[in-house]
C-alpha cells in the first residue's frame, strides 16, 4: 500500500501535484494516467525514492519513506523504468538475480534460496526457457518481461512501473498488462503503472489514479468510467479526440 | 561455461608466468632460462647474471606486472561507472594532474626538492580530492564525465604553457616521463607502489557488486538498493589509488586501461565483474609485460608500444562488437 499525505511536487515555480491525499490499495493494480507533463513520471520516482524534492509524505507499507534508507526502499519497492536495458553477455537468469541484490551479501553472492526465488519469478513472467539467453537478441516485448521478472525476484510488496507498454505491439501490451494484473491478486503485490493506452488501462486495471489540475485521484475503474472523467481530463481543442472517448471506453 | 572459465583462467595465469619469465631473460644481454632460474633461486649461476636479474630486471618486471593490472583494473571500474566503452583509467583526469605535479617540478623548478614521482602522486591526488567533492553535489554521472574531460584540458593548457616557457634540458626531462617508463622504480618507490596498489585492488574487490548493480544504470542500481555516494567514492578512490600510483612512478601509460576490459569481456563472454576483475587483472598483466619485452626488443618507449598494440585492440573491439554499451 503507498499512502501520500498533503503531497506535493514540481518544477521551481509549478506545482505537479499540490497538497493531496492518494492511497493506492494493495493487491491490487493501478493505473497511472494523466496528460504529458502532468508529473506521472516525477510521481513515481518520488515514491521510488529517487526524487527526495516534495513536500509532504509518502508511506510504504504505512512506514515513512523518509525514514528509510536505500536498502529498506529496495526491500519494500521495486522499480521498471522506462531504460531499455539490455547488457551485453548477462544472460536473463542473471538479469533476474540482480534483483536479489538487497539481499545478498557484499560481493553479491547468490545462495540456492536466491536461485530459487529467480527460476520461480522467470516462471511466473512466462521465460523460464530464456534463462540461459542473453537479451541482445530478444524482442522489446521479452525484455519487458524480463525486467518484470527481475522487479518479481526483489520480492518487494509493492511494484512501479514507468509506461512498461510504450514500446510494445497491442498484443504485448493486453498481456503484459493482463501478467501485471494476475501478479497483483495471486501474488498479492500493490501495482501501480503508468500509461498512455486508456484502453488498456481501463479494460484490465482494478483502479484508475489520475492526475487533472494538480490534484491526484484513485477510484475504481468502474466508477471512472461512468463519471466522464476521460474527456474531462483529456478534453481536446480537436474533435476528432473528442469522438473517440466513446470507442475508447468498453 | 563454469570448466570453461577454469581453463581460461589457468591459460592467462599460465601466460603471465611465461612472459614474466621471458620478461627477466630477454635484454641488453639475453640470459637463458636456466640462468634466470637460478638467480631467482639462488641456485648456482655467475654474480653477474644475479645481479642482472635481481637488481635491474626483477625490478622491472614486477612494475610491469603491477602496473598491467592496476591500469586495466581502473580501466574497467570507470567503463562500468561511466556506462562508456571510451571510458578509461584517467577519464577522471588523474593523469593529467599527475603530469601537471610533474610540469610545476621539473619545468617551472617549483618545490625541486620533490622527487618526479612525488610530484606526479601529489597532482594525481589533488585531483580526485577536486573531482570527489564536486561529484559529491552532482547527480548525474554523465556531468561528472564532461568535468573530468573539461578539467584535463585546461590542465593540459597550463602544462603547455609551462612547456612553452621552460628551459631545453628541462623540457627533455619533461617529455621523456610523460613517454613512460618501467625501468626506473627505485626498491624503495616499489615499497610505496607496492602496497598503494594492493589497496587499490582490495577497494576494487569492494566495488565488485556496485559495478554489478551498475550495468542497469545509476537509477535502477539505486532501486536495487545500492547506496550511490558510497559507492562513487569507493570507486574514485580505488581509480586514483591505482591509476594515479602508476602514473606517478611510471608516467601516463595509454591504451592499456582502455583496451584491456574490452579484450576480458569478449573473451571471458561474461558481464559479471565477479569474473571479470581477476580476468582483467590477468590479461592486463600478460601484456603490459608483453609490451615490455617488444619495447626491449626495439628500444623503444613504452607508451609508443601499448599504443600501437592498444589502438588495433580498440578499434577490433567496436568493429566486432556494435551493441557495446560498458
Amino acid at each position: 500500500m503507498i499512502e501520500l499525505s498533503n503531497f506535493s511536487i514540481g518544477y521551481e515555480e509549478r506545482n505537479l501535484i499540490y497538497k493531496t491525499n492518494t492511497t493506492i490499495e494493495k493487491c491490487k493494480l493501478t493505473a497511472l494516467i494523466g496528460r504529458n507533463g502532468s508529473g506521472k513520471s516525477t510521481l513515481l520516482r518520488a515514491i521510488a525514492g529517487l526524487n527526495k524534492n516534495y513536500s509532504g509524505e509518502i508511506r510504504l507499507s504505512g512506514k515513512s519513506v523518509k525514514n528509510m534508507n536505500v536498502s529498506q526502499i529496495a526491500k519494500t519497492i521495486s522499480f521498471v523504468t522506462t531504460e531499455r536495458t539490455r547488457i551485453p553477455n548477462m544472460r536473463c537468469k542473471d538479469v533476474v538475480a540482480a534483483g536479489r541484490a538487497p539481499y545478498t551479501n557484499w560481493i553479491g553472492k547468490i545462495q540456492d534460496a536466491d536461485r530459487d526465488i529467480v527460476m520461480q519469478s522467470l516462471a511466473k513472467v512466462g521465460m523460464e526457457s530464456y534463462a540461459e539467453r542473453t537479451m541482445d537478441k530478444m524482442s522489446d516485448g521479452e525484455c519487458q518481461r524480463i525486467m518484470v521478472a527481475r522487479a518479481l525476484a526483489q520480492s518487494t510488496p509493492i511494484i512501479l512501473l514507468d509506461e512498461p507498454t510504450s514500446f510494445l505491439d497491442m498484443p504485448n501490451r493486453y498481456e503484459l498488462c493482463s501478467l501485471l494484473l494476475q501478479l497483483a491478486h495471486d501474488e498479492e503485490k500493490c501495482i501501480l503503472f503508468s500509461t498512455h493506452e486508456l484502453d488498456i488501462a481501463l479494460s484490465v486495471a482494478d483502479y484508475i489514479a489520475f492526475i487533472d489540475s494538480a490534484q491526484l485521484s484513485c477510484i475504481s475503474t468502474d466508477e471512472f468510467k461512468h463519471n466522464n472523467y476521460i474527456e474531462k481530463i483529456f478534453h481536446s481543442k480537436h474533435k476528432g479526440c473528442n469522438t473517440m472517448f466513446k470507442f475508447i471506453i468498453p | 561455461m563454469q570448466t570453461r572459465l577454469i581453463i581460461l583462467y589457468a591459460l592467462l595465469s599460465a601466460l603471465v608466468i611465461i612472459l614474466f619469465l621471458t620478461d627477466l631473460m630477454i635484454g641488453a644481454v639475453n640470459i637463458p632460462l636456466a640462468d634466470v632460474l637460478a638467480a631467482l633461486t639462488g641456485g648456482d649461476c655467475t654474480q653477474a647474471t644475479a645481479k642482472i636479474i635481481l637488481d635491474i630486471r626483477l625490478l622491472k618486471a614486477l612494475v610491469a606486472l603491477l602496473a598491467g593490472i592496476a591500469l586495466s583494473v581502473s580501466g574497467m571500474q570507470m567503463q562500468t561507472l561511466f556506462r562508456n566503452p571510451l571510458a578509461g583509467p584517467y577519464v577522471l583526469g588523474v593523469s593529467s594532474g599527475a603530469s601537471l605535479g610533474v610540469a610545476l617540478v621539473v619545468l617551472a623548478g617549483i618545490g625541486s626538492s620533490i622527487s618526479i614521482a612525488g610530484s606526479a602522486w601529489i597532482g594525481a591526488a589533488s585531483v580526485l580530492i577536486v573531482i570527489a567533492a564536486i561529484g559529491h553535489r552532482i547527480k548525474d554521472i554523465m556531468v561528472i564525465l564532461i568535468l573530468g574531460m573539461m578539467f584535463s584540458s585546461g590542465i593540459g593548457a597550463i602544462v603547455q604553457i609551462l612547456q612553452y616557457i621552460a628551459k631545453e634540458e628541462s623540457l627533455k626531462m619533461f617529455i621523456v616521463w610523460t613517454m613512460g617508463t618501467l625501468g626506473d622504480v627505485t626498491t624503495q618507490q616499489l615499497a610505496i607502489m607496492f602496497p598503494s596498489i594492493v589497496l587499490g585492488l582490495l577497494l576494487a574487490i569492494l566495488t565488485v557488486k556496485p559495478l554489478n548493480l551498475l550495468l542497469f544504470g545509476e537509477e535502477y542500481a539505486i532501486t536495487m538498493g545500492l547506496n550511490i555516494k558510497r559507492s562513487r567514492a569507493l570507486l574514485f578512490l580505488s581509480t586514483t589509488l591505482l591509476a594515479g600510483t602508476v602514473t606517478a612512478f611510471c608516467g601516463p601509460i595509454g591504451f592499456i586501461g582502455l583496451a584491456i576490459p574490452h579484450v576480458a569481456r569478449m573473451l571471458l563472454q561474461n558481464s559479471d565483474h565477479r569474473i571479470l576483475l581477476p580476468g582483467t587483472a590477468l590479461l592486463g598483466a600478460s601484456i603490459l609485460l608483453f609490451c615490455d619485452i617488444i619495447s626491449k626488443i626495439l628500444i623503444l618507449p613504452i607508451n609508443a608500444i601499448t599504443a600501437l598494440l592498444g589502438i588495433p585492440i580498440v578499434i577490433w573491439v567496436v568493429l566486432c562488437n556494435k551493441n557495446i554499451t560498458a
